[in-house]
């Protein structure tokens, strides 16, 4: 229940956001994240903004997961 | 970057499983606590492609299934008094309470709608102004700030027939509660993503800092999973127990400011029934004396008669980590998603439903 899915934020109007989910544009309350700007990701729960995901550290865990994956290959 | 395939590469998982194989070298028990982790587990067969030195156990992350039949059978109550509207997440539906469930009550009569968020209660009240409507307040520290966030709404709008029954649950003290029963032992747990999303990861340092159990923050996709054991089995054979977060994309140390304050304003903690646990203090969220107006179970005379539990079911057992639903002799046989007992089988997060849908050659 505690389910939330990654959502791109296209339009911003006071306390609501537009945002496209896999191609679908749905309203969403953007109380939870007042500071959510156009172009973030949010995690998005029961139309709610949870959470601004981190673009960064998103790629800091993949490219941390890359090494692992070539470590285990030379390994192998 | 969409935040979404590119944590289920497979390539990335079977570094990720060799790590784990090459480095774990002790026996350990890690929880998931959550219900979502739960389905994220079987439905990527993860169990099968850990080591035989790894055992996992489901928690009672599921906030369907930890709600007491007492407090199912409060709601059924409220949907029959006349002139209310009862707006519920779908899950809540087909979970039986002692005598019936809100789908039963609803095919014989009584309003009850489901939605998607509090803004569609809201609005439902809007179109309703001379019906009273009530929002089940089910779920955790990821739920409850929405539900603050309508009651603050109503409060602008002034809607004056929108109310809440607030079952809401707080997670660190019901891990508290299992650890201390010491029924189940465990070495490591994987702490819930989106409740952390909300609270942050230092509410779990008790659990590393007072039990010695290594704590992991996970997110949902298989990538995260498996990342997070890695970083438990790591920390068993460093000798380390603290508090990590796999999930850093969507979950910062602080939390999220503006939620908890939000939670803050209109709830504060009170004791909270959970089903196969009991009363645990401070578990619960009830609202403020300043928005008591806003608290259905003081504006109604709720009368749910006596309370049963479902014969032959051991939900409760199971949200403990105590037993299995392969222990269960109803389980795929009187008791399926389609007829389910308990809410263990209900709720698409619940292990009962897990283990059915995507087991492992258990039951039937
Ligand atoms: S299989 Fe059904 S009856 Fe058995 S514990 Fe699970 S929900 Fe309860």
């Amino acid at each position: 229940m505690c389910l939330a899915i990654p959502a791109l934020i296209k339009r911003i109007e006071d306390k609501e956001a537009e945002v496209e989910i896999g191609g679908i544009t749905r309203r969403i309350s953007l109380w939870l994240t007042p500071e959510a700007k156009v172009g973030d990701y949010v995690l998005l729960h029961t139309g709610y903004a949870i959470n601004i995901l981190d673009q960064e550290e998103a790629e800091e865990t993949l490219k941390l997961l890359q090494e692992v994956a070539e470590a285990a290959e030379e390994k192998g | 970057m969409k935040f979404i395939t590119e944590f289920r590469r497979s390539e990335l998982a079977e570094g990720l499983i060799a790590q784990i194989h090459r480095r774990s070298q002790t026996p350990v028990r890690f929880m998931e606590f959550c219900g979502g982790h739960t389905v994220t587990i079987f439905k990527y067969g993860i169990r099968q492609v850990l080591p035989e030195t790894i055992e996992m156990v489901s928690g009672p992350g599921c906030p369907v299934c930890v709600t007491a039949n007492a407090d199912l059978d409060k709601a059924i109550a409220l949907s029959k008094i006349p002139d209310v509207i009862i707006t519920t997440f779908g899950d809540m539906l087909k979970v039986p309470g002692s005598r019936s469930s809100l789908q039963k009550v609803k095919a014989d009569g009584a309003d009850v709608h489901t939605v998607y968020s509090t803004m569609d209660a809201l609005k439902i009240a809007g179109m309703n102004p001379t019906k009273s409507v009530v929002f089940l307040g089910i779920g955790f520290e990821t739920t409850a700030p929405t539900i603050a966030a309508s009651i603050l709404q109503a409060r602008e709008k002034r809607v004056k027939n929108y109310y809440v029954l607030s079952l809401h649950k707080l997670c660190p003290p019901v891990i508290r509660a299992i650890l201390d029963s010491g029924e189940v032992k465990l070495q490591g747990l994987i702490c819930p993503g989106h409740v952390s999303a909300i609270i942050g990861s230092h509410p779990w340092e008790f659990i590393a800092q007072d039990y010695g159990i290594p704590c992991v923050v996970s997110g949902f996709e298989p990538l995260d999973i498996l990342r997070c054991v890695d970083m438990l089995v790591a920390q068993i054979e460093n000798g380390e127990s603290k508090v990590e977060i796999a999930y850093r994309r969507g979950v910062r140390p602080e939390g999220n400011q503006q939620a908890l304050k939000l939670m803050e304003q209109i709830f504060e903690p009170c004791p909270a029934q959970w089903r196969g646990i009991g009363e645990v203090p401070s578990s619960g969220l009830k609202l403020r004396k300043e928005y008591q107006h806003f608290d259905a179970e003081l504006a109604f005379d709720i009368d749910p008669g006596p309370t049963y539990e479902p014969e032959g079911c051991i939900c409760g057992d199971i949200l403990r980590g105590v037993k299995t639903p392969a222990d269960c002799r109803l389980f795929g046989k009187a008791c399926t998603p389609q007829y389910p007992v308990g809410p263990c089988m209900v709720s698409s997060e619940g292990s009962c439903s897990a283990y059915y849908l995507y087991g492992e050659g258990i039951g039937g």
